[in-house]
């Protein structure tokens, strides 16, 4: 396997916050290539009279009025949180997060 | 810091080694738009309600669930890039940008990245500069992460999914007062449109920071970005630690030193800033177009009805009052910090006629009755006190029938119990004797035993006649207008000479 695939690899699991010792990382970097060779094959396709779009549907401008309606009970919102401390989801300290 | 620098203008100059270095900023303002509900559900939006009080399955990220877009949060975004000069787009999306942390409870953030709803435009900073800005997009709010109170990270998801829009500016500040002078102005900016209180003090406009140093006419180098600025201060004295940090570092000519791209935290209380992490490139985010959003498309007419819901905005309010009031830059500057008040003094000037007298009575008085505790009201339109009888007392003054200091006690009554000042002059029996013969009697009673005076002001000491217009204020109960018994009392002892 290729550095770049390893690095590839090792980079993607570090952003999904994923652990991967280097036989997974050894073992998923063919699968990734496969997987990019497949998308790369969109990069042959001759797009220079397409329009760019936004979206698939043609649907525009959905909005609603700025109205208030009531929000959940918090007893019901933490109900499957794994840990709370009173009202607050608790979570293990972690200081200083991206933006 | 250790080294000592001299400033000149925007440059700071090494005391060792006499380089001219200039800073280069740019700001990042998160602005929270005034919304009743959050940008995609129908959740309130309230300061200090008590913890995940204010969610639900949308904004909470529940499997299942979908946004839908708040249409005043919309209005009042286009609003702001309208009073920018900004460009607003035909056509605009929305994406998620992924990351994990505990406050961001989807594990994405919907934003605006490569189609922002506007882009373009400025501001002009009072003390010259134009500042011009990137973009400004729409974006949500994360909620709040409490890291102060025991072992754990506590979690408060009110404010997720408020509707904010982060305006980028252009790298076009030099110094750590332009770049508070470009916050207040887009605090100001914010607020006359109606978009939003952004008060600090709230969480209501946050601020990021980018700065890197540069000797004078030399290229850019690398950025250090200071995040989560809460106040204008926090933001001066982060750039005012930052700075200097960075100079020295490369004047130190140690390469292990020199600034890295990354990503710092302020420390308020030590007055420092610190490493929090290496910066994140724009691909660590894995940003695509938000597949729950369609595109957010703005017709002409939409846009030209949010122009018309502008008003004139501060700095080119001051400028005519300046120019065309007369005011001073100060009294202009006063006036225009809050818009109600700007509002109250053309009302109360174009009543009296007489803008300078209403300028220095809104300064020194009224605005003193807000921050009174026993006159409750927290917004110049609240106080008893309305445009129109500030206008009858201005006219009461400059007609004689009242003096400066019946006035002002005049004024006192009109802030506590919104009287008429007429009414209240006859009630007071404030008005001014212009009765010349009682005024004489007074005048020589005054200069009586007083021959000191007599003879200062014979010798040209014209100031020395202060000591006998006293006695006379005194003698009329303050009823007496003290231009006149000044007169009076200069033809007595001129008379007597």
């Amino acid at each position: 396997m290729a550095d770049t695939d390893r690095d590839l690899v090792l980079q993607t699991a570090a952003l999904a916050r994923l652990q991967l010792d280097e036989r997974e990382a050894q073992h998923l970097g063919p699968q990734f290539e496969a997987i990019l060779r497949q998308f790369r094959q969109l990069e042959g396709v001759d797009v220079g009279d397409a329009e760019p779009t936004t979206g698939a549907t043609g649907v525009r401008d959905v909005l609603r009025a700025d109205e208030v309606r009531p929000s959940l009970e918090p007893g019901v919102v933490l109900a499957n949180a794994p840990h709370r401390v009173g009202d607050f989801y608790a979570v293990p300290k972690t200081v200083g997060g991206p933006d | 810091m250790s080294a000592e620098f001299e400033r000149d203008g925007t440059a700071w100059i090494s005391a060792s080694t006499g380089t001219r270095w200039v800073p280069v900023i740019g700001l990042e303002v998160h602005a929270q738009l005034a919304t009743q509900s959050k940008l995609f559900c129908a959740c309130e939006v309230r300061f200090g309600a008590p913890p995940n009080t204010l969610t639900c399955p949308i904004c909470t990220g529940q499997p299942g669930t979908l946004p839908v877009l708040n249409a005043t949060a919309v209005e009042l975004a286009v609003r702001v890039a309208l009073a920018v000069g900004a460009e607003v787009a035909a056509e605009s999306k929305f994406d998620r940008k992924n990351y994990f942390y505990c406050d961001i409870p989807k594990n994405f953030q919907i934003s605006q990245f490569d189609r922002p709803y506007c882009t373009g435009g400025g501001i002009q900073l009072p003390s010259g500069r134009f500042v011009r800005l990137t973009r400004i997009h729409i974006e949500e709010d994360a909620g709040k992460a409490i890291h102060d109170r025991g072992d754990e990270t506590l979690v408060d998801l009110n404010r997720a999914g408020v509707a904010l829009i982060e305006s980028v500016s252009e790298a076009d500040m030099e110094s750590p007062e332009e770049a508070v002078e470009y916050l207040e102005a887009l605090k100001e900016i914010i607020r006359y449109v109606g978009a939003g209180e952004a008060d600090m003090e709230k969480g209501q406009l946050r601020c990021d920071v980018n700065v890197s140093v540069r000797p004078q006419g030399e290229p850019w180098r690398t950025k250090v970005e200071i995040k989560n600025l809460n106040s204008f201060r926090n933001a001066r004295e982060a750039l005012e630690y930052e700075i200097p940090r960075q100079i020295e570092a490369y004047e130190s000519g140690d390469e292990t030193r020199f600034p890295r791209q990354e990503t710092r935290l302020f420390d308020v209380r030590a007055g420092v800033t610190r490493t929090m992490r290496s910066k994140e490139g724009a691909s660590d985010y894995r940003y695509f177009a938000e597949p729950d959003l369609p595109p957010l498309a703005l017709s002409e007419s939409f846009v030209e009805r949010q122009r018309g819901l502008l008003c004139e905005l501060p700095e080119a309010r001051r400028r005519r009052y300046r120019e065309e009031l007369g005011l001073s830059e100060y009294d202009a500057r006063v006036l225009t910090a809050v818009r109600e008040v700007a509002d109250w003094f053309e009302a109360a000037a174009r009543l009296s006629g007489r803008p300078k007298e209403t300028a220095n009575w809104i300064a020194n008085d009224v605005l003193g009755g807000l921050a009174d505790p026993k006159i409750e009201a927290t917004s110049i339109d609240e106080l008893p006190l309305k445009p129109f009888d500030l206008a009858e007392l201005i006219a009461l003054v400059a007609e004689g029938t009242l003096h400066s200091t019946g006035a002002r006690e005049v004024m006192g009554e009109m802030l506590r119990t919104g009287a008429a000042p007429r009414a209240l002059v006859a009630e007071r029996g404030l008005e001014q004797v212009e009765d010349e013969g009682r005024l004489e009697v007074w005048c020589r009673e005054a200069l009586e035993g007083r021959e000191q005076v007599v003879a200062d002001v014979r010798a040209g000491r014209i100031k020395a006649l202060g000591a006998a217009v006293g006695p006379v204020m005194k003698a009329s109960a303050g009823k007496a207008n003290p231009r006149r018994v000044r007169e009076i009392l200069l033809r007595i002892i001129g008379e007597d000479e």
